[in-house]
C-alpha cells in the first residue's frame, strides 16, 4: 500500500552517443524498466527502434476524419443557414445551389481536417508541457534518457544510467554526478 | 541522392541560427527601405479611398487592372511553397530538408500580401465583412454563395490557416532550438511559450513525422482549390477570353511555374544574405531546375491549349480577344516580352546542367519567369476587358497609372519584409529536418565508385 502512495521522481541522464543511450535503455529494461517509464530525449528525430524502445502508438489517423465530419457540418450549417435565413430566387434556381456550395463544403471538410490535425498533435505530443526534467545540452546532440521511479527504485535507475557512461546525470534537485577532481 | 550537408550539431545550431539572434547592419538598411515603400502605397491607399478607383485610373469599361493582377500574381507565388513542400515531403526527398521552410514562409507572405489587392480594390475594405460572413443578423445583409467572391474568402482563409498551422508545427522542434541556444533570458521565454515545452522524446519525434506527411496530404487538394477558385472569377464570368473551362488547370500549373521559380530566387538570395552556403547547394537548384523544366512545359502546354480553342470556335468575340491579345499594338509587345521571359529564354538554359547548378543564371532566369508569369496576368486580365463589347463606349482606354506601379512596387516590398522579419525571429531552416539527413546519410560503394546514400524506415 505504501508503495502506491509513493511519488515518482525522475532522473534524466545525457549521453554523447547513440551507443551509449541504447546501452541505457537496454539496462533500465534489464533492471526492470517498462518503456512506459523511459523517454529518449534528441534534437533530432532518430529512426524508430534505435534506442531498443518500442513502437510508439497513437491515433493521430483518427483526428482528420472527425475534423473533416465537423469542418464539413459547419460548413452546411453556414451556407445553407445564410441562403434559407435571406432567400433571394434568382433565375427559378433553387434557394440552396447545391453546385454553388460544394466550394464551401469542400473547403470547411479541409479546413476541420486541419484544425483537428494539428490538436491531435498537440494532444499526441502531449503539449503543452512543462513538467519534464530538461537539459539544454541535448540540443546540441547529446541525448538525454529520462526514467521516472519510484523513491525505493531510484537506486536502480541510476546505476543502470550510470552503467552507460553519461556525461552528466541529472535530477530536480541538479547534478548527481560530480565533476572531475572535486569530491 | 545528393551529396549530404556535413557539419556537426553544434556547427549546424550556430550557422541556422546566426541571422536569428544576430542584428546586421543591412537588415535595418533594407527594413527601412521597404517600409518607406509601404508607406508610400499607405498613402495612395488612402488616396483611393478618398477619391475612389478613377485615381488608380480605372475606369468603365476596364476596372480590374494592377490590383487584380497583383492579386492573381500572389496567389500564384504563394501555390509553388506549399507544393514543394508538401510533395517533398510525402514523396520523402533528401533534397527537401533545406528547402521546406522557406517554400512554406514564402506562401503565408504571398498569401497575405494577395489578399490586400481585392480588399483595396473594393474601395470600402471594411464592408467586405458583408460579403463574405453571414454575420449582420440585424440587417439581414447576408453573402451570395453563389458568387467566387465568397468562394474566394473562404478558399484562401483556409490556405492560410493551414499554411499557418502546418509551419507552426514544423517550427516546434526548432522553436526548442532556439530556446535552448537564446542569448538572453527574455527571448529565451518567448521561444519557450511558443515551443510549448518541446523536449524532443521519441514520441514527439514520431508524431512530428507523421503530422508532416498528414498535413501535407490534407494541404495538397487546398492548394489545388485555391487558385482553381481564382481562376473561377474569370472563368464564370460571361466575359469573352475568360470563360473558359480550362481555365483553372491552366492558373493552377501557372502557380506553380511562377511561385517554384519565387522559391529557387528566394533560396539563392537566402543562401548568400543568410550565410546559408554549407545548407543550400548546386544540387538544390538542380534538382528544382529540372523540376521546372517539366512545369514549365506543362504550363505552355496549357496556355496554347488555352489559345487554340479560342480559336477553334470561331466565335468573333473570342477571336477578337485573342488578336488584341497578340497582335495588336502594346499588347504584341507584352505578349512577345511575357512568351521569352517565362519559357523561351529560361527553359532551353536549363536545359544545360552547367546553368542549373550556376547561382547567378539561376537567379536571373527564374527571375525572368516571374517577370514573365507577372504580364502573362496581366495579358489575362486587361485586353479581355477593353474590348468594346455592347453598352460599352470607350474601348482601349486603360493605361496604368503611377500609382498602380507603386502598389506592385509594394508588395514586393511586403513579401521581402515580411519574409526577412520572419527570418529574423525564427529559423528559417528547419534545423531537426537537416540534422535528421546527417545522421541518416551514408555513403556506400557500388563497384569502383563511392557514392552518397541516405537510409529511410
Amino acid at each position: 500500500m505504501a508503495m502506491q502512495t509513493q511519488a515518482k521522481r525522475e532522473l534524466l541522464a545525457l549521453y554523447e552517443e547513440p551507443d551509449q543511450a541504447a546501452d541505457a535503455v537496454e539496462r533500465l529494461h534489464g533492471a526492470g524498466f517498462e518503456d512506459n517509464d523511459i523517454e529518449i530525449l534528441s534534437s533530432t528525430p532518430y529512426p524508430e527502434g534505435a534506442f531498443g524502445e518500442g513502437h510508439t502508438k497513437h491515433r493521430l489517423f483518427a483526428f482528420p476524419f472527425a475534423g473533416a465530419a465537423c469542418g464539413m457540418a459547419v460548413g452546411i450549417a453556414w451556407i445553407v443557414g445564410a441562403q434559407v435565413s435571406l432567400p433571394i430566387i434568382t433565375g427559378g434556381k433553387p434557394v440552396v445551389a447545391v453546385p454553388a456550395i460544394i466550394q464551401i463544403l469542400y473547403e470547411g471538410t479541409l479546413l476541420g481536417a486541419v484544425l483537428f490535425t494539428v490538436l491531435g498533435v498537440l494532444f499526441e505530443s502531449r503539449l503543452p508541457d512543462g513538467v519534464g526534467l530538461y537539459d539544454d545540452r541535448i540540443s546540441e546532440g547529446y541525448i538525454g534518457i529520462s526514467v521516472m521511479a519510484r523513491e525505493r527504485r531510484l537506486p536502480d535507475a541510476q546505476i543502470a544510467l550510470e552503467e552507460a557512461s553519461p556525461i552528466d546525470l541529472l535530477s530536480k534537485e541538479g547534478s548527481l554526478m560530480h565533476a572531475p577532481g572535486t569530491t | 541522392m545528393q551529396e549530404p550537408v556535413v557539419a556537426d550539431t553544434k556547427t549546424s545550431n550556430r550557422e541556422l541560427l546566426d541571422f536569428v539572434f544576430a542584428w546586421p547592419a543591412w537588415f535595418f538598411a533594407v527594413g527601412g527601405a521597404l517600409n518607406g515603400l509601404l508607406v508610400a502605397a499607405f498613402v495612395v491607399v488612402i488616396l483611393m479611398l478618398m477619391f475612389g478607383l478613377q485615381f488608380l485610373g480605372y475606369s468603365h469599361p476596364v476596372y480590374w487592372g494592377f490590383l487584380i493582377v497583383n492579386f492573381v500574381f500572389w496567389i500564384g507565388v504563394s501555390h509553388a511553397g506549399i507544393m514543394v513542400s508538401a510533395i517533398l515531403r510525402l514523396t520523402q526527398a533528401e533534397w527537401r530538408r533545406p528547402v521546406t521552410r522557406a517554400a512554406e514562409v514564402l506562401t503565408i507572405f504571398s498569401l497575405l500580401t494577395a489578399v490586400q489587392f481585392p480588399l483595396i480594390h473594393s474601395g470600402r475594405p471594411w464592408r467586405t465583412m458583408y460579403w463574405t460572413f453571414p454575420y449582420d443578423w440585424n440587417r439581414g445583409a447576408w453573402p451570395n454563395p453563389r458568387s467566387p467572391l465568397v468562394w474566394d474568402p473562404s478558399a484562401i482563409f483556409t490556405y492560410l490557416t493551414s499554411t499557418i498551422l502546418f509551419v507552426y508545427v514544423a517550427l516546434l522542434p526548432d522553436l526548442a532550438l532556439a530556446r535552448d541556444r537564446a542569448p538572453n533570458p527574455v527571448s529565451r521565454a518567448i521561444y519557450g511559450v511558443l515551443a510549448m515545452g518541446f523536449r524532443g522524446t521519441t514520441r514527439q519525434w514520431r508524431i512530428q513525422t507523421v503530422a508532416g506527411l498528414l498535413l501535407s496530404a490534407i494541404i495538397l487538394p487546398i492548394f489545388v482549390s485555391v487558385h482553381s477558385i481564382v481562376s473561377w472569377d474569370f472563368a464564370v464570368t460571361s466575359v469573352p477570353g475568360w470563360h473558359n473551362t480550362i481555365f483553372a488547370p491552366y492558373f493552377v500549373i501557372g502557380a506553380v511555374h511562377s511561385g517554384v521559380s519565387a522559391v529557387v530566387t528566394v533560396m539563392i538570395v537566402m543562401r548568400y544574405a543568410f550565410g546559408l552556403k554549407r545548407f543550400i547547394t548546386r544540387d538544390h537548384i538542380d534538382s528544382l531546375a529540372r523540376l521546372l523544366i517539366v512545369v514549365a512545359t506543362v504550363w505552355l502546354f496549357f496556355f496554347l491549349l488555352d489559345f487554340f480553342f479560342g480559336l477553334y470556335g470561331t466565335e468573333p468575340a473570342e477571336v477578337d480577344t485573342w488578336q488584341r491579345r497578340l497582335v495588336e499594338p502594346p499588347w504584341v509587345v507584352i505578349a512577345i516580352t511575357f512568351i521569352i521571359c517565362a519559357y523561351i529564354i529560361p527553359v532551353p538554359m536549363w536545359m544545360f546542367r552547367a546553368i542549373r547548378r550556376n547561382f547567378f543564371w539561376m537567379f536571373v532566369t527564374t527571375i525572368l519567369v516571374n517577370v514573365g508569369m507577372w504580364l502573362e496576368r496581366y495579358m489575362v486580365v486587361v485586353p479581355a476587358l477593353e474590348r468594346k463589347s455592347g453598352l460599352t463606349f470607350t474601348y482601349g482606354d486603360y493605361a496604368p497609372s503611377l500609382s498602380e506601379f507603386i502598389l506592385v512596387a509594394a508588395s514586393f516590398a511586403l513579401v521581402i519584409l515580411g519574409f526577412l522579419t520572419f527570418s529574423k525571429l525564427l529559423p528559417i531552416m528547419p534545423a531537426a529536418d537537416i540534422k535528421e539527413g546527417q545522421i541518416l546519410a551514408d555513403r556506400i560503394r557500388v563497384g569502383r565508385a563511392n557514392v552518397p546514400a541516405a537510409m529511410r524506415e
